[in-house]
Formats: C-alpha cells, structure tokens, sequence
C-alpha cells in the first residue's frame, strides 16, 4: 500500500534495532504473562469456533437413533441418510456435477479474460471489467429471477448445467480480478522470449505463464468449488425435479420432516457428508489460498 | 501502454505498421475475453435487462405477460410484508456489521503475532467459513432444539434457564440465535481480510510509536485504525451487501418466523415469486433492491472516502 510510505516520524534504523532490543528485553519480562493470557484466550475461542463442528460430528454417529438404542456409537443415521428422497449418491453425483463444471468454466473464463485484461489493449476492455465488477454489486436475487424465465424460454429449467453455468457468472469478479492481478505481477520477459521463438500468444499461455500463476488459478479454483458446492438460492429456484436436488436443497428438504417429523440424526450425518470435503479442501489448500488472497488484495 | 513493449520486441514480417500491430492486438484480445464478454452478457446483462421489463408487466409463472406499469411498483407501498422486512432488515445489517467489525479486528490483532501454534489457531478460527452458510444454518438448527441439541442442556447447567431454552420461538430469541449462527460462520472469514490489511502496515511504524511511548491503546487508535481503513471499508461494504441480501440464515434458521417477525427483504422477494407465482411483482422488488444496493455502497464509499488524498 503506497500510504504507508509516507507516515511521519519513521525511524532511522539506529534506534529501531535499539528499540528491537529494549523490545526484546522487556518481553522477557512480560512474556509469561502475556503468552498464558494469549493462549487461554485463543483456546477459549477455539473450542467456541470447533466446538459446533465437533458436536455435529458426535451427533452423527451417537444417540439411539444412530445406534438403534445400543448405546456407543453406531451408524444408523447415515444408513437412513443413503436412503433418504433419491438417495445420498444421487445428491452427492448432483453436487459434485456442478461443482466440477462450475471450477472448471470459472477457471478457463478467468484465465483467459485475466490474460486478455492484463495484456492486451482491445476495445470494450473497461466495459467487460466495470461489467464484471458490477455483478458484485447487484443482488444475486435481482438476476436469478429473470434467468429462471430465460432459461424456460431455452427449455434449461431444472438442470445442473444451467445452475453451473450461472454460478461461473457468480465468480467472474473475484475471478477475472484475481487472475488479471496475477498475470500483471509476471515479468513481461517470460513470454517475450517465448513469443520471440515463434510461440503464439496462447502457446505461451499454455507453456509458460499458466506455471507462474499457479498460486492465483488454486485461490480462484477454491473459491468457486465452495461457492458451488455451497450454493443454495441457486438450485433452490433452477432446480424443480427432486431428482435433480444438490446436497444443501436435499438436506433442507430432509429437515423440513415428512409427516411432522424431523430426522435430525441422520441431517447431521448429512451436514457431516456435505462439510467434510470443504474442510478438507480448506485445510489441505490454506497455504496457498492465504497467500493468494493476500496477493491480490495488496495489489488490488 | 506497456503491451506495447511485447510487440516491439517481436520482430519479423508481421510486426510492420503499428496500426497493423494493434489490430492484431486487439483481436487476439477480444478472442482471448470472448468467454467472459459472453458469460457477462448473456448471463447477466440479458437478465438485467429483462428484470426491469418485467417489473413493467403483470408476469405469472406460467401464462403470457402483460404491459401493466406501473401497478408492480404501486403494488410494493401495499406490500406488507416487504415493508416490513425492510426495517427487519436494516437492523439486522446494523448489528450484524458492528459485530463482525469488532469481533474480526479482535480476532487479527489476537492472531497476528508470531507466537508457535498460531497458524492452528488461524485455521481454527476460520474452518466455520468453510462449511456452507445452509449447512451452517441446518448445523444450528439441530444446537437450538432443546431435545436435541446441547445448548439448552448447558444454559440450564449454568443456571441461565429454567425449563425449555428459547431459541427460536420468539422473534427476539430467533434473532439473536441467527446472529449467533452467522457470527460463528463469518468472523474467521473477516478475520483473514483483517489480517492481511494489519501485515500491510511496516513494522517501522509501531517502533516508532513505542519509541514515542504511546501506550498500546494510543497505538491502535491513531496508527493501526487510520492505517487500516481501506481494510475496515472493505469489510464494511461487504458485510452491509451480504446482510443487506441475507436470505439463508433466517430462510433455513428461522423459516422467516415465528409469525413472519424475521422475513428479510430477500425471502419477502422470493414469496413473492415463487409461493405466490407473481414474477413481475417480484421484479419490482429485485429493482427495488438493486437501486437501494448501489446508492448504499455508493454513500459509504463517498462518506469514508480518503479527505485529504495524499
């Protein structure tokens, strides 16, 4: 951030390794003291934070209704989440259709609208940008509406390719932003050289700059896998046909109970089937997505 | 610009003539951006477009359309419902973006130190992020339920409660209870953004203040806060629009109830097209929103806007 270079009264670097020192040793002093409070404070919020997740993750396999009353645990609930509407394979098929179309167009819209943002002048440029960040701005409510009539006219009602399709739309701001920056902080030279030994624009695309923005191309990649495999309102209006359900529809219809009742053991088992790939994603991706996020919201 | 400087570099037959090159330029760019200039527009100008249309016609689910202009928009001052999820709405964005502000800006300075284990306690404070809001908002809905869940159980142990627990049978507790929820799933996320505006600020400028022995109050409020601002805008604006939209957390939590108390602008839109099949009414309302959406952020960004540009 270029403001932060002009705040008064930085130090000339004598005194900063003289003031690291006193630093250093008042810590010494203090830092027992502050290190319990920082770790019993942390701790706290960490039980807060896990402490939901972990109980939906008992719940799942605990209780007689899990267990058929034998006590211990037991799988039950997610027995009767296999056979519940369609069937879980059916809303896990479902959701993992428009997850993985919906990573991929993001992925190949982003990059090739990023490349064509970052380095080449056309007209309508500032358009496609300023219409792009525009989605930002308008309720997802306030287009879906007109999509579910567009998309009778087209006979694409209640179908996973349609909901895939919209939610790229969904992630083109944070997309194409993510991988213009991306492709701008990449010295010019890499592809100069390629395209001076004959390489077309997309050869070096393709061979040599799609390496380099690997980090940025994971970001949006995540971003777009939880969106879709998330995504509610969507599918809530595209999608009719039971058939068709993704997992968050499947199981908002499982809690609103048939005959009354509602099955709250086996709507953990499924909160538990629905969360654990997102998670996982999560944690195995963190390192780069912290750092691509940082990237991009410093150049922003 | 500097695009320039890779066909200057190019030499050969093809490069002969600027207007020739640009040209070249141009179109390579434009085929490089078709996708998107054709996601842009078909998916999300087209349907802009048609909105506003159909906010001029009487529209049913199934039938023909008719020019009715403007009884939609007459229809909306009658609207109960929606009138009242307006003001249902606001406060809950009110309250929703002063927690999130305080409670993230907490969370990054805790988190922004260097002691060990500090990237479990990121992870940790984040996972809720992970887990979609209608899961989240399901997740909840099972802690809430007196038999079920815990938390009834633990209110009464810590002498909190007598009898049942009230979660979500009245509107005050359904509320708080989905404030409660949407905390839980978005402060990590919030706490992240805080962060990296926190890492942006040089070292150099808190040696400085300590030098000058500012206390670490002082600190926080004439250097961290001014320096973050652009962060705390863009938390800000963020926060009012999801909230401003919100539509899960009290579509799944709450169910809009008890007796429609927690109907938010959007669920009020969706009744509107979908339980009672009238689209061009829930047009209107999507108009509506958009309109108030861009003049809100459009104000917060000209009200917190930098006075004196450096």
């Amino acid at each position: 951030m270029t403001t932060t270079s002009t705040v008064p009264g930085r130090p000339a670097a004598p005194p900063r390794s003289q003031g690291l020192r006193d630093r250093v040793r008042r810590r010494g002093l203090t830092r027992s003291v502050t290190d319990a409070g920082f770790y019993t404070t942390a701790a706290a919020l960490t039980v807060l934070f896990l402490g939901p997740l972990v109980w939906s993750a008992w719940a799942s396999i605990s209780g007689p209704r899990a267990t058929g009353g034998t006590g211990g645990i037991g799988t039950n609930n997610y027995v009767r989440l296999i056979e519940y509407g369609a069937g879980l394979e059916r809303y896990v098929w479902n959701t993992t259709v428009v997850t993985a179309l919906t990573v991929v167009g993001t992925l190949f819209v982003s990059v090739l609208g990023g490349y064509a943002l970052a380095r080449f002048q056309f007209p309508g440029k500032n358009l496609l940008f300023i219409g792009a960040l525009a989605i930002l701005m308008v309720p997802h409510p306030t287009i879906l509406v007109p999509l579910y009539t567009m998309l009778n006219w087209v006979g694409m009602q209640n179908s996973l390719v349609s909901v895939a399709l919209v939610l790229v739309m969904f992630q083109l701001p944070f997309g194409l932003f993510m991988m213009r920056n991306a492709f701008e902080g990449i010295p010019r030279e890499l592809e100069e050289a390629a395209l001076l030994d004959g390489c077309s624009n997309l050869g070096a695309l393709r061979r040599i700059l799609l390496r380099a923005v690997t980090p940025a191309m994971v970001t949006v990649g995540m971003f777009a896998f939880l969106a879709a495999w998330n995504e509610f309102l969507t599918p809530l209006i595209f999608l009719t046909d039971g058939r068709n359900f993704t997992l968050p529809i499947a199981l908002v219809s499982l809690r609103s109970g048939e005959l009354g009742t509602v099955d709250l053991g086996a709507l953990q088992a499924g909160i538990v089937v629905t969360a654990i790939p997102c998670l996982l994603m999560f944690i195995l991706l963190q390192r780069h997505y912290v750092r691509g996020f940082t990237a991009g919201s410093v150049r922003g | 610009m500097a695009s320039s400087t890779v066909a200057a570099a190019r030499v050969g037959p093809a490069s002969r003539g600027p207007a020739r090159r640009a040209r070249r330029e141009a179109t390579s760019g434009l085929l490089f951006a078709l996708p998107a200039i054709l996601f842009v527009v078909i998916l999300f100008v087209v349907p802009l477009v048609l909105a506003a249309w159909m906010s001029l016609n009487d529209w049913p689910l199934i039938g023909s359309p008719a020019f009715n202009a403007p009884d939609n928009y007459v229809a909306i001052s009658e609207n109960q419902l929606f009138l009242s999820s307006i003001w249902f709405t606001i406060k809950y964005t009110a309250i929703v973006t002063v927690i999130f502000l305080v409670i993230s800006l907490a969370l990054a300075l805790l988190v922004q130190s260097t002691r060990p284990g500090i990237g479990f306690f990121r992870t940790a404070f984040l996972l809720p992020a992970a887990v979609g809001l209608a899961s989240s908002a399901l997740l909840f809905y099972a802690l809430y339920n007196n038999e079920y869940g815990p938390l009834g159980d633990m209110l009464r142990g810590l002498g909190l409660v007598e009898g049942n627990a009230d979660f979500l049978s009245s509107s005050e507790a359904a509320f708080r209870s989905t404030v409660a929820m949407v905390t839980w799933r978005f402060a990590g996320f919030y706490m992240i953004i805080m962060l990296t505006g926190l890492q942006a600020i040089p070292v150099e400028v808190y040696e400085a203040s300590r030098m000058d022995g500012a206390s670490w109050w002082q600190t926080l409020r004439s250097i961290t806060l001014p320096l973050l601002k652009p962060t705390i805008l863009l938390v800000l604006v963020l926060s009012v629009t999801g909230s401003l939209l919100a539509f899960e957390p009290f579509y799944i939590l709450t169910q809009g109830g008890p007796s429609n108390s927690t109907v938010t602008m959007v669920i009020a839109m969706f009744r509107e097209a979908f339980t009672l099949f009238d689209l061009g009414s829930a047009a209107a309302i999507a108009m509506v929103l958009l309109v108030a959406l861009v003049g809100i952020n459009v104000a917060q960004l000209y009200l917190l806007r930098d006075k004196d540009p450096k």
